[in-house]
Formats: structure tokens, sequence, C-alpha cells
């Protein structure tokens, strides 16, 4: 089928694009799916000067056209579309978007998140129109003109200082007491050094005014409950940021936040599915975070396939019964056991085969059926369990799974 | 498309009978960037709609008068007055559909 992929991985922001050179490189088929932007939000961030190897600064922009560049040339498919939806059920998943169907066997969540709106009155009605969340976007707008930042975290901050470059005046308006920002100490420094920043403490945007255009903010003191309004051109908000889960309700699990929690392997609560990049529910959302996320997840993904392809060949596809053997280096009765339950195989070879599932290796195998102890051995009979026995094993208890099959 | 500035704006743009579809764009802007072929794409698709671009890094006075402070941004004017205004999270679906809207296509 020409739409059938080995990895999907849906957009392209700096994880996505990692998972997919990643993928790609390992000769796996794989596509990128993306609505908008080939560089997600770090294509929208002038300033960078944190991604390892860059200490001279690269723009964002930059950086994530080569690693586009970088997937293209191990062989990774693009596509502009949106997907609409999901079903993500069974081995095979399936990828409806506004232009297209698509199967694939994995699954990369790297939809990213993106910025939230304040909720002030006037917001809504003047994007685009001296309020904005991109500052490479409309910076060029405000030369010599006077812009309000609302937000003190990193990004907040970072973006204030580039847009010092073009405006007279950038006044902060910080919800915290004076001198207290939530950007590290680094920035906070040079902000504070900075000429053309000025900061409005313990206070709130309340609403951005204007007819047409922004002319003014009102701006509330939560110490004294005053309302001051304050004349300006522009408004740029960077108060954190949501996640793009919308589609997964009820498919995958999500936290309140509608973040999606994964494991070290970037696994989710559904096999086959991964989460990478500030999707997902992590501590430091970067560049660079995202771009590791990527990786880990393109190889968990081809391990997963390979396991999964291994088990139905040997295991599910089989006509004659198979004794699956759960067991794992590290529990010591299991380690012992394995050559009884080799011996016990071998004399029934006419009638089944036998397989070992190092469960430290593969967790996802024992879970799918329910397997707690160690060890454990179902016996398969045309691609159902037929039998099990658990806990200490003895030659008798083999027999009576013998004559099962 | 047919690249506008102060000099032509008026002419081109606000004195122009029928509908005459603004884009207005900066290389800086990568949104803008990203949105511009599939703008190309649909100028072949509505022969009744004069299509322009504007760069706001030369023309930020021109733009902030036509009251856009932020990009991307498209207008469509119909004998000089506004009649569609897409700002910041729009896709080429969206500004495909106002267009079949304004010219009943």
């Amino acid at each position: 089928m020409a739409n059938s992929y080995d990895v999907l991985i849906i957009g392209a922001g700096p994880g996505g694009l990692a998972a997919g050179i990643y993928a790609s490189r390992s000769k796996l088929n794989t596509l990128v799916i993306e609505k908008g932007v080939i560089g997600g939000q770090a294509a929208t961030t002038e300033e960078m000067e944190n991604y390892p190897g860059f200490y001279e600064g690269v723009t964002g922009p930059q950086l994530t056209q080569h690693m586009h560049k970088h997937a293209e040339h191990f062989g990774c498919h693009f596509v502009k579309d949106e997907v609409v939806d999901l079903d993500l059920a069974g081995y095979e998943k399936a990828i409806t978007t506004k232009n297209g169907r698509y199967t694939a066997k994995t699954v990369i969540f790297a939809t990213g998140a993106e910025p939230r709106f304040l909720g002030v009155k006037g917001e809504k009605e003047l994007k685009g129109k001296g309020v904005s969340y991109c500052a490479t976007c409309d910076a060029d707008f405000y030369e010599d003109l006077d812009i309000v930042v609302v937000g003190n975290g990193d990004a907040a901050i970072e973006e204030a200082m580039y847009l010092t470059r073009f405006a007279a005046k950038v006044t902060i308006i910080v919800i915290h007491d004076e001198g207290v920002l939530d950007a590290t100490k680094v920035i906070q420094e040079r902000a504070f050094k900075n000429e053309k920043i000025e900061f409005v403490w313990n206070s709130v945007l309340e609403e951005i005014k204007g007819d047409g255009i922004v002319e003014a903010v009102a701006v509330k003191n939560l110490k004294t409950g005053k309302v001051t309004d304050l004349e300006t051109n522009g408004v740029f908000i960077f108060v954190g940021t949501v996640p793009r889960t919308e589609l997964l309700k009820g498919k995958v699990e999500l936290d309140q936040r509608g973040y999606i929690p994964a494991n070290e392997l970037m696994e989710t609560s559904v096999d086959g599915v991964y989460a990478v990049g500030d999707v997902r529910q992590k501590y430091l959302r970067q560049v660079v975070t995202a771009a590791a996320d990527g990786a880990i997840a393109a190889v968990a993904a081809e391990k997963y396939m390979h396991e999964e392809e291994n088990f139905k060949n040997e295991v599910l596809d089989k006509t004659k019964a198979v004794a699956v053997m759960f067991w794992s280096p590290f529990h010591q009765a299991s380690l012992e056991m394995v050559p009884l339950v080799e011996e016990f195989a071998a004399g029934h070879s006419e009638k089944l085969d036998m397989v070992k599932i190092d469960t430290y290796r593969n967790q996802r195998i024992a879970r799918r059926y329910d397997v707690q102890e160690m060890p454990s051995i179902l016996l398969f009979k045309g691609g159902e369990v037929a039998g099990r026995v658990t806990g200490q094993l003895t030659r008798e208890k083999l027999e009576e799974l013998a004559i099962l099959a | 498309m047919l690249e506008v500035n102060k000099e032509n704006f008026e002419a081109e743009v606000l004195n122009s009978k029928g509908l005459v579809l603004v884009d207005f764009w900066s290389p800086k802007c990568v949104p803008c960037m990203e949105l511009l072929p599939h703008v190309q794409e649909l100028e072949g698709q509505f022969a009744g709609v004069k299509f322009c671009k504007l760069n706001i890094l030369e023309n930020r006075r021109l733009a902030m008068g036509q009251k856009v402070m932020g990009l991307p941004t498209i207008l469509v004017y119909k004998d000089g007055e506004k009649v569609v205004e897409l700002s910041k999270d729009f896709s080429h679906e969206d500004l495909a559909a106002k267009l079949k809207e304004v010219t009943g296509a």
C-alpha cells in the first residue's frame, strides 16, 4: 500500500524532525505530517544560544531547516496536511487527514504546544492588530514604538530583549513582587541591565483597548487594587503554552492539563504510540530535550516493531502449539528453571515449539497476557492462550501443559 | 503576484475596481513564508481576483495605515473597501473558503 508506513510522525518541530532522522536512517519507511510550519515553535524563535555546539548563536529557523534537510537526506517523507482522526487500537493504526488516509505500525506524537491566550477583554479582537504571540513575526512593526510584554518566564524575558532592538521602550508586566522573575538568573541579569526595559511589578493585564488597533492597556496593581491605563502600540503575550492533544482525548492517557505522560522510552498508554517534545509531560521544554525525545522514540519504535513481528511469526501465526516462557536473567528462580523447560520442550518437539521472552527487555507482551509471576509459561494454540503454568515449575506441571498442546 | 508598495498601493488596491487580495508578509516571518506558495497557487484558481503582496519591512507605515500590526495577514478589498480580513492563525484552506465566498465561485 502506498500510504502505509513503519513510522508516522505527527508534527515537524525539533522532536518530530529528530525522530524522522533516526527512523529513516534505520531504513524504516517514515512519514512526517505537518499542518503548518516545519520547525514548529522553534522556527519562530530568533534567539537560540543554548543548543549544544552553537555557542555563537544559531537562529531557530536555521537550525530546524538543517534538521529538515537532514531527515530528507536519509529518505524521510514529508507531507503538508492536517490530521483529523486517529484509530490507534491494534497493530496497524489508521490516520485520517484532511486530504488522505494513512496506515502505520507506530505513531510518534510530536504536535507540540501553542501559546496560551491570556483571556482578557480585547485580546481576541485585536489579534494581529497589536496583540502578538510571535516576536520574530511582528517586531518590525514596532520600530521606535512602545510595547508591553506580559509574562516573566525565560521566553517572555528573552523575547522582550529581542523586541528592544526595534522598539523605543518595552514595559514588562510582572505578577510578582519587585525584583522577582520566573526567568533564570542569567536572563534576569541581562534584562535588568537593559535600558529600554521597564518593569511594572505586582500587576496583571486586565484589558487591551483600541479602536481597530491597540492603543492602551489597563493594568491592575494587585497590592493596591488600582487600575491604570498605559498607552502602548503593541502587546506581546508570553504566558506559557498549552499542549495540542485535542485529537487524543479518550484515546491516549493525558494528564489534567492535557499533556501526554510517557515513560523513559517515550511510550504512551497505547502500544506503538509515542509522545515526544513539548506535548509530553516533562521537566524541561527545550529544542535539545525535544530532539533527544525524538531519537529515543524512533529507536523504541523500531525495537517494538521487531518484537511484535517476531512474536507474531514465532508464536501467533504458528500452526503448531508454542510454549512461551516468560523469564528474566535477574530473577534467579526463573533463570534456574530454563534448562528444565528446554528439556521438556525438546521431549515434546513433535507437538510443540518453545519461545523464551526476557521480561527485562520486553515487558509489553507479558503485560498484554497478564503475566505477573516469574517464571510463567503460556501455551499458545492458533494464536490463543490454551494453558498457563506459573511460579515453581515441576515436570508434572509441565506435562499437564503438554496434554493441552 | 503583483508587488505593491508606497508608490502603487493607492492605484493598484484602493482605487482599483473589483476584488484585490493583499498578502502582508516579511522574510523574517516563518509562517508567512510557508503560506506564500499556497497563496500563489490560489492565484491560478481565482482569475477574478487581483493578487498582490506587500513586504512590510519596506512598507511598515503603509501596512499600519491599513491597521495591520501582525503577520501573517491577508486582506481582500472590493472597490477599495476591506471585505475579508484574516490574521495570525488561519490556513490557506480558510483563505480559499473566504475567496469562494466573495467571488461566488
